[in-house]
């Protein structure tokens, strides 16, 4: 009766375990089902590669090339920023921070991991918006502001798997670059750096999967005209703002675009979750 | 050359720490003035734009996520570290929770739309909304539990095993206890999580700013309201007000968690 009982609740632990994956199948087949049609319907080579997007004109065209490239050059405009600030500020807190400060430098950067994207779109829209506008001759809502943002949004996640990849890297790198009479910022960019180069790159990659993934913020900064990006001052549309701006009103054919839309940026997420863990494992391997 | 590297690496540091203080003081600084009791009413108009009925919707959302997702959060959690040995279900499980803390939350938001909404037909529903949010912290959950699983020592597990108690009443009295500290600090992100969510929940919640009549009524979480807010343009005092209450919730949100991970820190 007793083994019973806790074969019981050994099944209890293993069906909630095997819900993530449930709900990874749940997902993928509900978008794929809405998503796909527009794949049959327009081809799915035309929809990621046509230039235009009209979903209210008579014809009505879907291509989403425009998003495409939108989401990529404000993602490669935040990660060039974010990226190198990320890396350096985690360089920062493992050799150049006091433990009694550090604990309260790691606080605000928790702190700013957990800022909703709602408020730093609100602060975009408010203060840097007008300073691009009075930087750069733009009316202020571009490409170049969205990844100014986005490159604040990303700090966080690539401080800390960078702080934690620097910090995996065996103490006695470091302290045999000193011995050997190297600088302390020759040791750490020539061999710390170096020997925690997976984790950081890895790093990189969940930034760039947070920038691509980001919706509310981006959407009041970065101006939203579905049309090919004509440069980093002027405004785009992303492959995320291209769902949100638009789902309130979509029916039909032009519903199934926008989740076609969903489902090619789920695609492009799996490839960067999957280089994540390729670059993730071999740290821990390496 | 070392000079120039070593004052590159504090300006740069300063330029991440300055860039975060001047994003808070910035909403604290142009907030607290635009704070005017319009925003505490209890109804609201197009006039007073009050944040309270957000609020409640947010409050209400936050508990049925929560109710879902903690158990079974945990109860993965326990699989993974007490129960799973290393093998081809175990991984894939593994990748499962990768990926789902991986999904932007408008995709989320999307299949929250298509099915919750659509498909079992709840309608733009607070509980469309939570059943969403449930499974977009689920991930969180797991990983945060998982973490304060494994730092419970293999001895405590030995010791109760060695008196004669059962795996199962060894989980729950001994080592479930002991990780409770962690537990609780993912509990409290993921209400940090889900105030700051604004992209699932505008096709799943729906965006009515009353309060909720019912469960299957529409409603606008504090995020959302500021969404609306600051994208509608017209009342830019009260976006600022607001932006300033979702800012004072989220800096307590993380001073709590601060303090339950200082008590962990301080029991070892």
């Amino acid at each position: 009766m007793k083994k019973n009982k806790s074969d019981l609740i050994r099944y209890l632990f293993f069906l909630s375990a095997i819900l993530s994956i449930a709900l990874i199948i749940l997902i993928s087949f509900f978008l794929f089902k809405e998503g796909t049609v527009i794949f049959k319907e327009v081809g799915f080579l035309n929809f990621i590669l046509g230039k235009d997007w009209s979903p209210t004109n008579t014809p009505s065209s879907f291509g989403i090339l425009p998003m495409i490239l939108g989401s990529l050059y404000i993602t490669l405009i935040a990660i060039l920023i974010g990226g190198p600030v990320g890396i350096i500020t985690a360089v920062f807190l493992v050799y150049y921070t006091k433990d009694k400060h550090y604990r309260f430098l790691k606080s605000i950067i928790n702190l700013m991991a957990g800022i909703p994207s709602i408020i730093y779109g609100f602060f975009g829209m408010v203060v840097l918006v007008p300073a691009v506008r009075y930087l750069f001759p733009s009316n202020g809502n571009s490409i170049l502001t969205a990844g100014i943002l986005l490159s604040i949004m990303i700090l966080p996640t690539v401080i800390n798997l960078s702080e934690v990849a620097i910090r995996a890297v065996p103490r006695f790198y470091y302290e045999g670059a000193l011995a050997l009479g190297s600088s302390k910022e020759r040791s750490i960019f020539k061999v710390v750096l170096p020997a925690a180069k997976s984790g950081v790159i890895s790093s990189l990659i969940l930034g760039i999967g947070r920038a691509v993934g980001e919706t509310m913020a981006v959407v009041m900064v970065a101006g939203n005209q579905p049309r090919m990006p004509k440069g980093i001052f002027k405004g785009a549309r992303t492959l995320t703002t291209n769902i949100v701006m638009e789902m309130s009103y979509a029916s039909g054919v032009h519903r199934n675009a926008l989740i076609g839309t969903a489902v090619v940026l789920f695609m492009i997420i799996l490839i960067i979750n999957l280089v994540f863990t390729i670059f993730k494992e071999r740290n821990v391997n390496g | 050359m070392d000079k120039i590297m070593k004052k590159l690496i504090y300006l740069v540091a300063s330029l991440t720490f300055a860039s975060l203080l001047g994003i808070v003081a910035y909403i604290v600084i142009k907030g607290l003035p635009n704070l005017s009791l319009d925003l505490f009413r209890f109804n609201y108009t197009t006039e007073n734009m009050s944040l309270v009925p957000a609020m409640i919707t947010t409050i209400i959302i936050t508990i049925i996520a929560l109710i879902i997702s903690i158990p079974i959060g945990i109860l993965t959690a326990i699989y993974l570290v007490e129960y799973a040995n290393k093998n081809i279900i175990m991984k894939f499980i593994s990748i499962a929770i990768d990926t789902l803390s991986g999904i932007p939350s408008i995709i989320y938001g999307l299949f929250g739309m298509i099915f919750f909404v659509t498909y079992l037909n709840l309608g733009f529903s607070i509980l469309a909304g939570s059943f969403t949010l449930s499974i977009m912290v689920l991930p969180l959950i797991i990983t945060t539990t998982r973490e304060s699983l494994l730092t419970v020592s293999d001895s405590l597990r030995q010791g109760s095993l060695a008196l004669g108690a059962t795996k199962v009443r060894t989980i729950f009295k001994v080592v479930l206890p002991c990780a409770l500290p962690g537990i609780f600090s993912g509990i409290i992100l993921s209400i940090g999580r889900i105030f700051g969510e604004s992209a699932a929940l505008i096709y799943t919640a729906g965006t009515v700013a009353q309060i909720p009549e019912n469960l299957f009524s529409s409603g606008r979480t504090l995020s959302v309201h500021m969404f609306a807010l600051s994208t509608e343009g017209l009342h830019t005092d009260k976006a600022y007000g607001t932006a300033f209450v979702l800012m004072i919730i989220i800096l307590l949100i993380n001073f709590l968690s601060n303090q339950v991970i200082k008590k962990i820190s301080k029991e070892k």
